[in-house]
């Protein structure tokens, strides 16, 4: 067990995913400003992402990895390239690209209930299957019981928990999730992140998944996309082979983890150059 | 309008009436920031329209007859009255009459605030005290005291004065006692444990903490006496920019009327102006950190 | 509770200085009202009708006047936080009239409008519409991009996303400036019946001060007190329960 360490060309097929891409990066590159200030923080992006497949991005602060994510999520538009999702090019966001953000971003004037509903409602599904759906997707995160709750009566983890209820009900073709349990204590996150592994287990969602702690990267990821600094590019891809139910402290587990940390390093180095 | 951007996607068309999407994606329904010269140029576009428009209409009143012309004055009528008046002196003595009554009592209700507020704020027992009759007189518009003003000491400059002060006293003293209220108590943990007497601590620590909002309310302050100001100068006044607007209701000196008001306008924003210089410059310690 | 302790402390010192001074005859009595002059006053103009018909009209002139710029400023600030813009050619202008005090114009609406009711409901619309109308316009702009984000990424159109994000999102400030504009015309009100009116409070304040009736002037300030706070604290109360139990945003 613990293979490791491929790079892009060569992408062995895990079992738990499809073949079809469901979403391509192609070429994608982004500046901002421009003549004599602009800066390149994107550079020759590309990636695929396969249906089921959970892909994180890692890598140092300022590596462009949250503007790549935007990108895709189409609330920023490429300087080059393009994003496809399910062969169908990206020209701003939609119900297909749900989202999860690091500040959760719940409406404060909805119920968790209603919050949760929002995108089925927007897209016209009738009353009963909403609640269906609701009903569904909050057991699955497991706050049934604050379904009438408004979101300034939860705490960090619960909210974050509403979100991706919210995400997932709408069933969307992929999950963008830029550094979601970030702003949450050391042990909510752990306890997070394990509730989003058996949430993923559940639903196979594909989903693309930015941060910056490589022990989350290990724990949650079926590919690892480690990029470098500024600009921006794809500096090796590794695939994590552990058993689906991973333990943080089997040696596997462990040993992936120092292998991308020594990749990750020589980037971050180069930011403090 | 908005600064171009690369579209992605089919539609190059932009929407004046709400944003495109990729528009509120980026920036909200704020819209991107203009660049510097962009906006002045816009502005000072508008102000000059709006005087067009208020020109051409006043030109079209007399042109058709609408209504009788001196109703709507147009604005070179309203700069000649105000030059007229300049020219003969006059101007100033107005001016000066209403700075007066402004500085004066404006100057009486924040020393008093600050006498009061000062130590309000710092001893809960003089708050106490202090407390029931402001909250007491707090609902009751200041406008309303006017009359009693003038019953009390006259319907000379005292009463306006009086007023004035009363005014503006109340919303600077609460300022004022809120401003050392909310004092980070770290903060005078600190200088505590760095050995700081009462005496200093007040000096030192408190009272630099709390100056960013009393000159806040200072501010407000001074906008308010020049709010208040106007009514007690159309009761029994001989001078003063309120007194010209008041007086020019008898004839129907509409170019009086409005000359005096934008000028006071012009006074209110000119001191508010120059107490935002001061507290820029006494509170760039403040700047740096939120920035 | 504080508030009743406040009162009485209150109305205690008041007794004390103008009851001493009536006893010392310090200052003319005349000058310095007791509460007892003061509630006698109140008395007689509850029996005569008059205290009803001045705290009528006052009322009904804020409502009209207030009720017009409300209106007018929804509208507004709607269209301007909507159209970039028209908010761009709007707002030197508002910045131009800002610093002018509005009682400055009240001479001017009293030419215009003559001595009757529409001057004055005219001019507390005028001096209510501009503070709301900015509030209204910032509260719909300051918006949180990421609400925009969160609902769009949910696949809310542009339509969907003013009705189901924008208008809500923006409901607390827009409360909040209707509620800024109220105090307002409560504030000027009263400066804007002491001329070229013939009822009102007012108008009746102003009577106290022509007829040397202090106990008039005192009644009439207590009565706008009272309003103002009852009308406050209804709407405050109104405020809650639209705004349910949402954290300021």
């Amino acid at each position: 067990m613990g293979a490791l360490g491929l790079d892009v060309s060569a992408l062995p097929a895990v079992s738990r995913v499809d073949d079809a891409p469901r979403v391509v990066v192609d070429a994608v590159g982004k500046t901002f400003g421009r003549g004599f200030g602009a800066g390149q923080v994107l550079a020759d992006i590309r990636l695929e992402i396969r249906t089921g497949e959970f892909l994180c991005i890692l890598g140092p602060s300022g590596c462009g990895k949250s503007t790549l994510l935007n990108i895709v999520a189409g609330f920023l538009p490429p300087t080059s390239g393009r994003v496809l999702v399910d062969g169908a090019p990206v020209t701003g966001p939609g119900a297909e690209r749900g989202v999860v953000f690091q500040e959760y971003v719940l409406f404060p004037w909805l119920t968790v209930a209603q919050n949760v509903e929002f995108g089925p409602r927007l897209n016209g599904v009738p009353v009963e299957e909403r609640r269906r759906l609701t009903e569904r997707y909050l057991a699955l995160v497991g706050l049934t019981a604050h379904a009438g709750k408004l979101p300034a009566q939860l705490s960090g983890g619960m909210k974050q928990r509403v979100a991706i209820a919210r995400a997932l009900a709408n069933g969307p073709s992929i999950i963008l999730m830029d550094e979601p349990f970030g702003a949450l204590d050391a042990q909510t996150r752990e306890v997070m992140q394990d509730e989003l592994s058996r949430i993923q287990r559940v639903e196979r969602q594909t989903v693309l998944f930015v941060t910056h702690s490589i022990r989350e990267a290990v724990y949650l990821a079926d590919r690892v996309v480690v990029m470098t600094s500024a600009p921006g590019r794809v500096k090796q891809v590794f695939t994590i082979t552990l058993p689906e139910s991973r333990d943080r402290f089997a040696p596997e587990f462990t040993r992936a983890e120092s292998e991308i940390t020594r990749v990750v390093k020589e980037e971050v180095a180069k930011v403090h150059e | 309008m908005i600064a171009k951007s690369p579209q992605h996607g089919a539609r190059r068309g932009r929407g004046v009436f709400l944003s495109s999407l990729t528009e509120l994606m980026q920036w909200g329904l704020r819209g991107a920031a203009l660049p510097r010269r962009r906006g002045l140029a816009l502005r000072a576009g508008a102000v000059l329209g709006f005087l067009a428009l208020w020109s051409l209409a006043s030109g079209l009143v007399v042109l058709l007859k609408l209504f009788n012309p001196i109703f709507l004055a147009g604005p070179w009528l309203v700069l000649g009255k105000v030059l007229e008046l300049a020219v003969n002196g006059q101007l100033w003595v107005h001016v000066w009459a209403t700075l007066e009554r402004v500085i004066i009592g404006f100057g009486t209700g924040a020393l008093a605030a600050l006498a009061l507020g000062l130590p309000a704020g710092y001893f809960p027992g003089v708050r106490k005290v202090v407390e029931p009759v402001v909250e007491m007189l707090r609902p009751i518009p200041p406008l309303a005291m006017l009359p009693l003003f003038i019953v009390w000491i006259g319907i000379g400059e005292g009463s306006k004065i009086g007023f004035i002060t009363y005014a503006t006293f109340f919303p600077m003293f609460l300022t004022t006692v809120h401003a050392v209220q909310q004092v980070d108590p770290l903060l005078v943990r600190a200088a505590r444990s760095l050995g700081a007497r009462p005496g200093q601590l007040f000096a030192r620590v408190i009272l630099p903490a709390a100056l960013p909002e009393i000159l806040t309310g200072i501010r407000l302050g001074v906008a308010l006496a020049f709010f208040v100001i106007v009514i007690s100068e159309f009761i029994g006044a001989e001078q003063g920019l309120g007194y010209l607007i008041n007086d020019g209701r008898n004839f129907f000196l509409v170019p009086q009327m409005l000359g005096a008001a934008v000028l006071l306008g012009l006074l209110g924003y000119a001191s508010s102006a120059l107490i935002g210089l001061v507290e820029r410059r006494w509170l760039r310690w403040e700047r740096s950190a939120s920035t | 509770m504080i508030r009743a302790g406040a009162l009485f402390a209150v109305l205690a010192l008041w007794g004390v200085v103008t009851y001493g001074n009536r006893a010392l005859e310090v200052i003319n009595p005349a000058l310095l009202p007791t509460p007892s002059d003061v509630a006698a006053a109140g008395v007689a103009m509850v029996r005569d009708g008059s205290l009803f018909v001045n705290v009528g009209v006052s009322l009904l002139r804020i409502a009209q006047g207030f009720g017009l710029a409300a209106a007018a400023a929804l509208a507004l600030g709607i269209l301007v936080g909507l159209c970039p813009p028209l908010r761009l050619m709007l707002e030197p202008i508002v910045e131009l009239l800002r610093p002018i005090p509005p009682l400055a114009f009240l001479p001017m609406f009293l030419v215009w409008f003559g001595l009757g009711e529409t001057s004055k409901v005219a001019f507390i619309a005028y001096t209510t519409f501009f503070p709301m109308f900015v509030g209204i316009a910032s509260s719909l702009l300051r918006v949180d991009v990421m609400l925009l984000r969160a609902a769009a990424s949910l696949g809310a159109t542009r339509a969907a996303l003013l009705r189901h994000v924008v208008l809500p999102a923006s409901l607390p400030g827009i409360v909040v400036a209707l509620r800024v504009g109220f105090g307002l015309a409560l504030f000027v009100i009263v400066g804007a019946e002491f001329m070229g009116a013939d009822a009102g409070l007012g108008h009746m304040i102003m009577e106290g001060r022509v007829f040397f009736n202090p106990a008039q002037i005192v009644m009439g300030a207590l009565l706008l007190g009272a309003l103002g706070s009852a009308v406050n604290a209804l709407l405050l109360a109104t405020e809650r329960r639209v705004l349910g139990g949402r954290a300021p945003s």
